[in-house]
């Protein structure tokens, strides 16, 4: 090896795919990468941050559970990895309809990261390395490799950027301000000036964390204690439902009481979102305990959940009470609430602000527009959450690998998974603060539910290679019993006999009057699969997540029918494909503020141009014309 | 193109022409007119490009039977298969006799049997999409679609009166609350609850729909200015009404149609006016008998007046006023009306004056709000002008003129409503079924969706802004 003068040395041995930063997305982008046969390199400032939870120790919730098991049906990570790590689990959303269930798990970080850390170490094709990466290189708008703070250079075919909140990142409190990324971690302060060079727009997003109390100094007997489910549910479609079976950890309940407000309202001037000091948008669905009491002035109480961090620590965390006011007011307003009058603090609560990029400047493949190889994922590109950064480092991580291979990219839709929401989202909607996923943003909620992620996306995630044929062959079989089941029960008939009634008295069902299937019994609200067992005697044995799928089928199916009439309508505005090369300054017909807008988002579909917003109906039935023309010529 | 929605429109303009045609074009256009069109043959066997003879029929619902309906119309209908067409999908075209009135019948029963609106300029749109035009046509198309779209939106919107559009303003906001509420419980458990939430919203849509269900009837009513004002001419005998009728006929030659209306002696003249129609119900049919018409007449005229959009009553003013007047006066001064005092060109003992007092005393003081009232002279047809120019006033607002695509948008108006009414219909009955109330706001943003299309707004990101905007999420 030879040293030149300006200590910039090249690695010889080129990599088809650099990962920059091993949160929750370059674990996924590297993992995919690397599974799809690709020489790939991950980057991190620590080793030890890898998977790191620096927010809430849960993963899942309310359509976050949606992302993490899509992800698994895709053949991602996360699923597993929390399966295994997981202190307590909860269903969320039960009495609600199947659309909006949603799992949700308390993790211990410190396991979960280094179990994640060790699933990539033992990554064929897959390497490792604790250093800053400082440039992007790209000649002609094509990713030629990085350079690292040492100077040495790593060429690669194709860069996924998975930076989170690392990037010129500053946490703040009262009037404390550090230069850190979360947890006190390095930040990564050089890489914004490469890619503003490449013409990449930068934005400022901030987000907040609350304090870590001191398990030793809660009085728990003041709060009201949280259980995980009786049977437990993984995550992931592989892990056997017996190993997630396991004596689980207790969140605890308490509230805020006017005691609080009045402390934080007293001090609301130094607090740095109110003096001007944090310059960040900051995420309404997120809002720091001050906020809540500024903007729900109304409310006289919030709730706090208190949450263990893990098995092998003492540090709980303080749900429901992120705030950047300064550390004097943060013992008083913590101390005053129920249980917490002896809380020490551990670790403050703060602020952190960071940049990322406004995502309309990327495909619906990830992709950057004006940089070709260039690809990024997670909160870089404007979201929130590890559930939304995981999905999306998942697909930068295959499409750079895809890009790499020569092969078709991986862009699902709206009407597919909660991820085509989140992209699709990401990439043509205007964004002033962190993306968070929603069940209300998926317009087919009813398709999209997280008990059948698999039967969506496993058959996509077998042909992009991360889906073994035994786990695809076992979701062949699923459907095959449960489409089996549903037909034979639309053709078994019960009459007006004795049993009959009287089962469905038992239920407080209406009685028979004449013949009817067992799938229109089950079609009650009243009644189920399992109700109608003693009428059913040809039935067979199957595993309870086919008996789900049937229930669901039947009970919602007028519904399901509806939603997917609705989809049929969007799936035809998707399919038009607007040709790649198209100038919109051509159409002479559309509107300016039209022009300017599909010009710079560059949509896809005409199913994506009519979801930007300043794009009107009007200006749709021109494009569709002008697309008309084109392809005749 | 497959599976398109099937769409209907008057393709002649909405003047009174002797004939009129409706298309529709799409996958189900045999379904649909099959529904209700009776002939010699089911249409959906039909061999393309024939004409068939029959009757359009009111459309009955599945399971109903409308008992000996008349037919709406005598009717030839071209039965043309895809791809040899305009739009190059199926197409029925149903030649009618023209006039507003059954033209529109036979669009609304064909809407009410499955087919949609036509959005403006989409017949064209799909003859495009479907590759039945070349470069050139296409450019011309563009233009086209653009101005009608353009006009279609500013029309709409203009043509809805402020307090409509401030009802549905109103409406949608009540909706998006609500529907922002149960998606912050499902997004947020743990800190919001929904539970039980049906009975609340039950209330809500129970009120919602009451005002939509006042909505929709009155958009028969905004109807009537397009499709002509339902006049009513009042006055005694002598006082000139017949005269009047025939200056406005005889000045304008506009009378296309003698529509017989729903009552069998009352003759329906429609008469344009400076692009305002008016269908003039004449009361002379009723007076054959002179004897009782002071009485029988102001009965049968009174029934009249109470359901018309105008009433125009003619006064002798050569003559004093007596107790007959005042009875026609207590008709008129709550209603739409125009007082014209005729015979100006005699000596005149009534002045606007006496007349304003006597209706001053009539409504014992109570309104201030004046009565128009013109001099005229049927006799030497002076202050005819004048007539057309307070009717403007009184119903024209700003500058819209009559035509087909104004017509249509309303049609367009009040299926949204009634789309915005079935979707509520549908949260009753989820709420009815005891469904988990994630399945409400379903069927709450369709209805928000299709009031949005009235008042030319879009969803976007109205639901997770409200959500944040109003609801306190955790974390």
């Amino acid at each position: 090896m030879k040293y030149s003068a300006n200590s910039v040395w090249e690695n010889k041995d080129p990599y088809d795919i650099v990962v920059i930063g091993a949160g929750h997305a370059g674990c996924e982008a590297a993992l995919a990468s690397a599974r799809l046969g690709l020489k790939t390199m991950i980057f991190t400032v620590s080793v030890e941050s890898i998977a790191l939870m620096p927010c809430n120790p849960n993963i899942g919730g309310s359509s976050k559970g949606h992302l993490v098991r899509e992800l698994d049906a895709l053949g991602g990570e996360m699923g597993k990895v929390i399966d295994r790590t997981f202190i307590q689990s909860k269903m969320l959303n039960q009495s609600k309809g199947p659309a909006v269930h949603s799992l949700r798990a308390q993790a211990d970080k410190a396991f979960y990261s280094r179990t994640m850390r060790q699933v990539l170490e033992n990554q064929e094709n897959l390497d490792i390395k604790q250093m800053e990466v400082t440039d992007i290189l790209a000649e002609d708008g094509k990713i030629k490799g990085v350079q690292t703070y040492s100077g040495a250079i790593y060429s690669c075919r194709a860069v996924v950027l998975c930076t989170g909140t690392y990037l010129r990142a500053r946490c703040i409190y009262g009037e404390v301000s550090m230069q850190t990324g979360p947890n006190g971690l390095q930040p990564a302060n050089h890489l914004t000036s490469s890619l503003e060079k490449l013409g990449i727009q930068m934005y400022r997003f901030k987000t907040g964390t609350p304090a870590r109390l001191d398990k030793n100094t809660i009085d728990f007997s003041k709060m009201e204690e949280q259980f995980g489910d009786e049977h437990v549910q993984p995550f992931s479609f592989t892990t056997d439902p017996e190993d997630v079976q396991i004596s689980q950890a207790s969140c605890w309940l308490t509230y805020t009481n006017e005691t609080t407000h009045d402390i934080i309202r007293a001090n609301i001037d130094r607090s740095p979102l109110y003096s001007g000091m944090i310059e960040g948008t900051g995420p309404r669905y997120c809002p720091s305990i001050e906020d809540k009491v500024v903007k729900f002035a109304d409310k006289k109480r919030h709730q706090v959940f208190i949450e263990p961090e893990g098995l092998n620590t003492n540090e709980m965390y303080v749900g429901g009470m992120s705030s950047s006011l300064p550390e004097d007011v943060q013992y008083a307003m913590y101390r005053s609430v129920p249980g917490l009058e002896h809380a020490k603090i551990v670790r403050n609560a703060y602020a952190i602000e960071y940049d990322c990029i406004d995502a309309r400047q990327l495909k619906s493949t990830l992709e950057f527009k004006k940089i070709s190889g260039l690809f990024s994922g997670g909160q870089f590109n404007g979201s929130s959450g590890y559930e939304e950064a995981a999905a999306q480092g998942f697909v930068a991580g295959v499409n750079a690998a895809k890009m790499v291979l020569g092969e078709e990219q991986l862009v699902l839709d709206r009407s597919e998974a909660y991820i085509g929401v989140l992209i699709d989202d990401l990439v043509t909607k205007e964004s002033h603060e962190p993306y968070r996923m929603m069940t209300s943003r998926a317009e087919y909620r009813l398709l999209l539910r997280q008990d059948n992620a698999d039967q969506r996306l496993t058959r996509i995630g077998y042909r992009i290679g991360l889906i073994d044929e035994k786990r695809y062959q076992k979701l062949i079989e699923k459907e095959k019993m449960i489409s089996d089941e549903m037909e034979r029960l639309e053709h078994v008939y019960v009459g007006t006999t004795e049993a009959v009634q009287k089962l469905l008295e038992q239920y407080e069902s209406t009685p028979l009057t004449s013949g009817i299937s067992l799938a229109e019994l089950i079609r009650r609200p009243e009644l189920s699969y399992e109700a109608v067992a003693p009428l059913d005697r040809e039935r067979r044995e199957l595993p309870w997540d086919v008996i789900e799928q049937i229930n669901i089928n039947i009970k919602y199916d007028g519904y399901i029918a509806r939603q997917k009439r609705q989809v049929e309508a969007f799936k035809k505005m998707e399919t038009k494909k607007i040709p790649e090369e198209i100038d919109y300054n051509e159409i002479q017909s559309l509107r300016i503020e039209a022009k300017q807008k599909l010009s710079e988002i560059r949509p896809l579909s005409v199913g994506q141009a009519s979801r930007i917003s300043g794009v009107s109906p009007a200006d749709i039935s021109v494009l569709l014309v002008y697309m008309e023309q084109y392809y005749k010529k | 193109m497959k599976n398109t929605s099937t769409i209907a429109a008057i393709s002649t303009g909405m003047t009174n022409s002797g004939i009129g045609i409706v298309r529709m074009s799409g996958d189900e256009v045999f379904t649909i007119i099959d529904k209700i069109f009776k002939g010699k043959m089911k249409l959906s066997e039909a061999p393309s490009h024939t004409i068939h003879h029959g009757y359009i029929m009111e459309y009955e619902p599945e399971g109903q039977t409308l008992r000996n309906q008349p037919p709406i119309d005598e009717v030839l209908v071209m039965v043309m298969r895809a791809p040899r067409t305009y739009t190059g999908e199926d197409t029925v075209e149903i030649d009618c006799h023209g006039g507003t009135f059954v033209l529109t019948q036979i669009l609304e029963n064909v809407i009410k049997a499955g087919a949609k609106p036509a959005e403006p300029g989409e017949f064209t749109k799909r003859a495009f999409l479907n590759g039945k035009m070349d470069l050139s046509q296409a450019e011309a198309v563009i233009d086209v679609i653009n101005s009608k779209n353009e006009y279609a939106l500013k029309s709409s919107i203009s043509q809805l009166k402020g307090s409509v559009r401030n009802k549905i303003t109103d409406i949608r906001n009540k909706i998006i609350y609500h529907t922002a509420f149960i998606e912050t419980a499902l997004d947020d458990p743990e800190h919001i609850s929904v539970d039980g939430y049906g009975e609340t919203l039950k209330g809500v849509v129970d009120e919602i729909q009451e005002t939509l269900g006042e909505l929709i009837d009155s958009a028969d009513d905004g109807r009537t200015i397009k499709e002509g004002i339902q006049t009513v001419i009042l006055g005694k005998p002598n006082a000139g009404k017949s005269s009047l009728l025939n200056v406005l006929t005889g000045k304008n030659r506009a009378i296309v149609t003698d529509i017989a209306g729903t009552t069998r002696d009352v003759l329906e003249e429609q008469i344009q006016l400076q692009g305002l129609s008016l269908n003039v119900i004449d009361t002379a049919g009723i007076r054959d008998t002179e004897d009782i018409i002071e009485k029988m007449g102001v009965e049968k005229a009174k029934e009249y007046a109470l359901n018309a959009d105008l009433i125009i009553y003619v006064v002798d003013a050569s003559r004093e006023l007596d107790e007959n007047d005042d009875e026609i006066l207590r008709i008129v001064f709550d209603q739409k009306s125009i007082i014209l005092l005729n015979k100006s060109d005699l000596n005149t003992i009534i002045t606007k004056e006496i007349l304003q007092k006597r209706i001053q005393k009539l409504r014992n003081n109570e309104k201030n709000e004046e009565i128009p009232a013109i001099s005229i002279s049927t006799k030497e047809e002076s202050g005819i002008k004048e007539l057309e120019n307070v009717l403007k006033t009184m119903f024209l607002h700003g500058d819209i003129q009559m035509n087909d695509e104004v017509y249509i948008t309303n049609i367009r108006q009040k299926t949204a409503l009634q789309d915005a009414y079935e979707s509520l219909q549908k949260v009753l009955i989820s709420i009815e079924n005891q469904m988990p109330e994630d399945f409400y706001s379903i069927d709450l943003m369709d209805a928000y969706e299709s009031l949005g299309n009235i008042t030319g707004e879009t969803v976007g990101e109205d639901l997770a802004n409200e959500i944040f905007s109003k609801f306190c999420m955790g974390k």
